[in-house]
């Protein structure tokens, strides 16, 4: 029988992947809004497990929100890369060092 | 529900004159600057006008989720008014290359602060949350051809995302192991013993808000960012979203969060003293003014976390006042480096071309050494005044060596303002001749008005400001 704790482990394992994935990941910022979208997923699983656990619904509900959110936050990220890729001309991250830090 | 609308006139009249706003700059052009500037000022006065107007309505609207009290008031006065000078200083640092999203944006960004401020759930929280940053991560990259500003865009993109993940997952177990998204819920489910779910939930949280507010060790989005993004931009950053940030960060600790004061004490204790010092040590050595001024609000971050760690009401009046007052601060100083530009017209940023300002804009130069010392907290200045009320809420909560550890790593903070001073009054003059820049009416009518307001007359206003933050810290407790 699979219980809330083997859904929670999942999304567990996908947020860690997540945040390694943004920190480790040395070559492409794809790459890491991928990462990103990722670790909303893992929150998404969380949620909708936790609200078919209390039969609640507002888990389910917040989880369309962030779904909304999700998909703008991808089309700002990509237009922020757009411009920075035509002044620059790379995406590697390592190259993100016009500024020292 | 008709009933509530009437409750958020402020919001309604931000969204409308938002769209209103984007609508004039899209059919009447980019160039009728004038015309897109007067909606953008009269939206954000009359979201001003009904804020005051709501001041002493206490109602939860919309089924709980948003709570119409004076705190949220007295953070949205703050966030408005920081919009408001944020929009007026643009068209001429952008020159020809000012756009009708700037003002749109910002009017977007405000609505979500005001949502932040006064959310009590987890959805409208993240909602509010969401629209500054969103908002926020355009605005970073306005200057589209500029290599620092897309790059500053970029990075305040990846992390500010990462902080919004990590604020979901924390959210996600909050809601998990209270089984409700309501701050009152969660508070009640915290009131009984802490199981290890709602103790990964309060850490992810704070860790999220920690990034917003730029504590450290959630900081290091700061300095590149406030440095890459153009001036007016950054200026809004270090003003509304910190206050907006700052409030909702108080309203979670205090309202969802304060039955578990063991649990969230510690964070926050550990996140006022990394700010504070490491702020106060990497502002050493920086050559840009504007990186500076980043550290500088991590550090003063820091204090404001102090009085939040006591967790009285007390401590909250403190931080409030502190907001109004590092608002106030922050404000002129960038108004101030908004204001230094060579022959040509390009913004000077180093700290050394600094040289010998007193000689050439003493009056500038002046104002300058007002706020950094007001920011330093040295005693005739009344950024003093704040700093002592919350060292006072934290003896006062029994955190004496919190007080004493904040009191001692405000000194080394004070070496790098006064390093700065040193610069412009006795160095030998750098080549940069820093000309007037003409017709900068607002600017210097804030600045004055500023200076002299934190040099001694804010004195004056300490029984009205103890009134207003004792009213508004009273919505909380």
């Amino acid at each position: 029988m699979i219980s809330v704790g083997h859904y929670l482990a999942v999304s567990a394992v996908l947020f860690t992947l997540g945040v390694l994935g943004i920190f480790i990941n040395r070559k492409n910022i794809i790459v890491i809004l991928m990462a990103i979208e990722l670790i909303l997923l893992a929150v998404n699983i969380n949620l909708v497990a936790f609200s078919a656990a209390l039969g609640d619904l507002v888990g389910q509900v917040f989880s369309m929100f962030v779904l909304t959110v999700a998909a703008g936050e991808a089309a700002i990220g990509l237009a922020i890369l757009v411009i920075y890729f035509r002044g620059r001309g790379t995406i590697a991250v390592d190259d993100a060092n016009r500024m020292k830090g | 529900m008709t009933a509530d609308l009437a409750l958020i006139w402020p919001e309604l009249i931000l969204t409308i004159g938002g769209l209103i706003t984007l609508m004039l700059g899209t059919f009447v052009g980019d160039r009728q600057v004038g015309l897109y500037q007067l909606s953008a000022l009269l939206t954000l006065a009359a979201a001003a006008a009904a804020a005051v107007a709501l001041f002493g309505v206490e109602a939860t609207v919309f089924s709980g989720t948003l709570s119409v009290d004076s705190f949220g008031g007295f953070a949205k006065l703050l966030i408005y008014a920081a919009s408001f000078v944020c929009i007026v200083v643009a068209p001429r640092f952008f020159c020809g290359g000012m756009r009708a999203e700037y003002p749109a944006l910002i009017l977007f960004a405000a609505l979500g602060m005001g949502i932040m401020a006064s959310s009590r759930d987890l959805m409208t929280l993240y909602v509010g949350l969401e629209l500054n940053s969103l908002a926020a991560y355009v605005l970073a990259s306005f200057m589209r051809t500029d290599e620092r500003s897309s790059e500053a865009g970029l990075k305040y993109f990846v992390l500010g995302a990462l902080a919004s993940g990590m604020l979901l997952y924390g959210i996600s177990l909050l809601y998990g192991f209270s089984g409700t998204t309501d701050f009152a819920g969660i508070a009640k489910a915290m009131g009984g013993e802490l199981n290890i779910g709602l103790i990964f939930g309060i850490v992810f949280v704070l860790a999220g808000l920690g990034f917003k507010i730029s504590a450290v060790p959630f900081h290091m989005w700061t300095p590149d960012v406030y440095e890459g993004a153009p001036t007016p931009v950054t200026t809004f950053f270090a003003t509304a979203p910190k206050v907006a940030a700052m409030a909702l960060m108080t309203r979670v600790v205090i309202d969802a969060m304060g039955p578990a004061a063991g649990a969230w004490q510690q964070i926050v204790i550990f996140l006022a003293l990394a700010s504070i010092i490491l702020g106060a040590v990497g502002a050493i050595g920086q050559k840009n003014i504007k990186r500076l001024l980043a550290y500088s609000s991590i550090n003063n971050v820091g204090f404001m976390l102090i009085g939040l760690a006591a967790g009285t009401q007390q401590g909250v009046e403190g931080v409030l006042t502190y907001l109004l007052v590092y608002m106030l601060t922050t404000l002129g100083a960038f108004l101030v480096v908004l204001q230094l530009h060579d022959e040509g017209g390009n913004q000077v940023e180093s700290i050394p071309a600094l040289a010998g300002l007193s000689q050439r804009r003493p009056g500038l130069a002046a104002a300058m050494a007002v706020f950094l010392f007001s920011l330093a907290g040295i005693p005739p200045l009344f950024g003093f005044w704040p700093k002592y009320l919350v060292f006072e809420a934290a003896v006062n909560a029994n955190l004496v060596p919190l007080a004493v550890a904040g009191i001692v790593a405000s000194v080394i903070g004070a070496f790098y303002y006064i390093a700065i001073i040193k610069t412009m009054y006795f160095d030998d003059k750098s080549d940069t001749e820093f000309p007037k820049g003409g017709g900068a009416i607002v600017e210097d009518a804030v600045i004055t008005a500023s200076a002299l307001w934190l040099s001694v007359i804010g004195y004056l206003f300490i029984p009205a400001l103890a009134v207003l933050s004792a009213g508004a810290a009273a919505g909380l407790f």
